[in-house]
């Protein structure tokens, strides 16, 4: 067994388990978008950033990938995990403004405006989906591609895989939900986990494509500060 | 159309034609199965045809057991492997910081004119495939150019004609004397450190490196040009390509052997001491140009 401190409080854990395994043990919340139990941790959305060490030589871990230490001091909420997270967040809101699942996340982190060019990209390159092809569907028809800002998913060549048997189970676990979102025809989705019940923004010139679910409403708040 | 396009890979496989199943099962055959040896696979299909036929990968993830997901993506991760046909002759310019400050651009402007492509294609007689890379690790020479290899430094644009005409002649047809990457090294045996040199019958004009090599229980002498970037021989047995022959010192006797595999095919490498401190050490594969020169 480890023991180690998270925000003030002693836990002990056994030896392997994660930071995020241990503090959500506690039932301290450290929002994330890459992880889910039953698939390998991967520490690609680095939304559950915590802060480990003292003082001067604190640093910021991803939570997912870094295993419990003895007498770690781990800070789950501290100023800089804070900031950190919301930086990212702003990044992550920015590359797919049309996220549900993000827009709440940064609602809920208190940003109110994107500072940041809207890229309305389809994918947050989290990896969910390669895994879940992977290790739960024993398929391994998806995967990635190309390198760097080109970094992409999807079968190989672009050809329908031999291997995939259209579970959807890589539409089901994405968090950007852009290939299961139907909204306007719930029962045509697959797990309707996008619908949103009030509607879309109305005042969203400046946002065309948009459809703005923040609370409250980015669009808005922007269009009001002119 | 679409039909053929979702068709199983085993179905792909017989129909593809340009492709050769026996050869890249051979390729395969050389490396071992673990995961490690992929890109040493895929190196060698694309010494091979050029560039990665889609073929050639799917034979490659259904006979190696790796799935064709990880086999795609580390054929487009690296630069160096193209998906798409390249032409004869590859030419790469250095784009890195040094050669960009150096006049690098200038350089590809040159380039994409005399050749009439952008970086990235190939032109319609298939000659010449142009590309780009970030940084070739030799800032002090720049802008460099690489042409099937050969690394060239300080560029002008008014050298890139001239260079685009010899690589169409072929540099390994380089004359010997005129290039100095060609060079003549004298070697001794690394066991009674006795000379090999050989002045009775010279190769490409200079003593030649006199060893004695056995080959399916017959023995016989073996004459290699003693120039560094040569590949000129004189054998007295008939050494079918592909095969590993044993070398012997003619003083000694002694089997000259080393410790280490050639990086291309594995096959034995064997060491010879060059006069002066060093070791130049050939590969022991007939057809296999693999050598390394470590001087002191």
């Amino acid at each position: 067994m480890i023991t180690l401190r998270i925000n003030g409080l002693d836990v002990s854990v056994e030896k392997g388990t994660t930071l995020l395994e241990a503090a959500r043990f506690l039932g301290f919340a450290i929002p994330t978008l890459c992880h889910m139990d039953g698939l390998s941790p991967y520490g690609a959305c680095r939304l559950c950033v915590v802060e480990i060490g003292e003082a001067p030589k604190a640093k910021l871990v991803s939570s997912c990938t870094y295993p419990a230490e003895e007498g770690l001091k781990v800070r789950t909420t501290s100023s800089r995990v804070l900031r950190a997270r919301r930086m990212i967040l702003e990044l992550l809101l920015a590359s797919c403004p049309q996220s549900k699942t993000i827009q709440d996340l940064a609602s809920k982190h208190g940003i109110r405006r994107q500072r940041f060019k809207q890229e309305y990209e389809d994918c947050i390159l989290c990896g969910l989906c390669v895994r879940m092809c992977e290790e739960q569907m024993m398929a391994k028809a998806i995967g990635f591609r190309n390198r760097g800002e080109n970094r992409e998913i999807g079968t190989p060549f672009d050809v329908k895989s031999d291997v995939c048997r259209l579970c959807g189970g890589c539409m089901y676990i994405c968090p950007v939900c852009q290939l299961r979102c139907t909204y306007n025809e719930p029962e045509k989705a697959i797990c309707g986990g996008c619908m949103n019940l009030s509607p879309p923004c109305i005042e969203k010139e400046p946002f065309d494509d948009m459809m703005c679910y923040m609370d409250p409403c980015v669009a808005c708040e922007i269009q009001n500060n002119k | 159309m679409k039909q053929e396009a979702f068709a199983s890979s085993s179905d792909r496989v017989e129909v593809c034609e340009d492709v050769d199943v026996t050869n890249i099962l051979r390729i395969l055959e050389k490396h071992n199965e673990d995961r490690g040896g992929l890109i040493a696979i895929l190196e060698e299909i694309q010494g091979e045809y050029g560039y990665l036929p889609e073929e050639a990968l799917r034979i490659v993830s259904d006979r190696s057991r790796r799935s064709l997901v990880d086999v795609y993506g580390v054929a487009t991760f690296y630069r160096s492997f193209s998906l798409k046909p390249r032409g004869k002759h590859l030419v790469c310019a250095c784009l890195g910081t040094a050669c960009h400050v150096r006049g690098a651009p200038r350089i590809v402007e040159e380039l994409k004119h005399q050749l009439g492509i952008k970086p990235g294609e190939t032109t319609p007689d298939k000659e010449f495939t142009l590309e780009t890379v970030n940084c070739l690790g030799a800032c002090a020479l720049g802008p460099v150019v690489v042409i099937d290899g050969h690394y060239f430094s300080k560029v002008r644009t008014s050298r890139i004609g001239q260079l685009l005409d010899e690589a169409r002649k072929g540099f390994d047809s380089a004359e010997i004397g005129k290039d100095k990457r060609i060079f003549p090294i004298s070697v001794s045996c690394p066991h009674c450190n006795r000379s090999l040199m050989d002045e009775t019958l010279p190769i490409d004009g200079y003593p030649s490196i006199k060893v004695n090599i056995t080959h399916d229980h017959e023995e016989g002498w073996l004459r290699l040009s003693c120039l560094y970037g040569s590949h000129n021989i004189a054998a007295e047995l008939d050494i079918p390509g592909n095969t590993v022959v044993k070398i012997h010192c003619p003083h000694c006797g002694l089997e000259i052997l080393c410790t280490s595999d050639c990086s291309m095919c594995r096959a034995p490498m064997v060491p010879m001491l060059v006069h002066g401190g060093g070791v130049v050490k050939i590969c022991s594969r007939r057809g296999c140009k693999n050598h390394m020169l470590d001087l002191v």
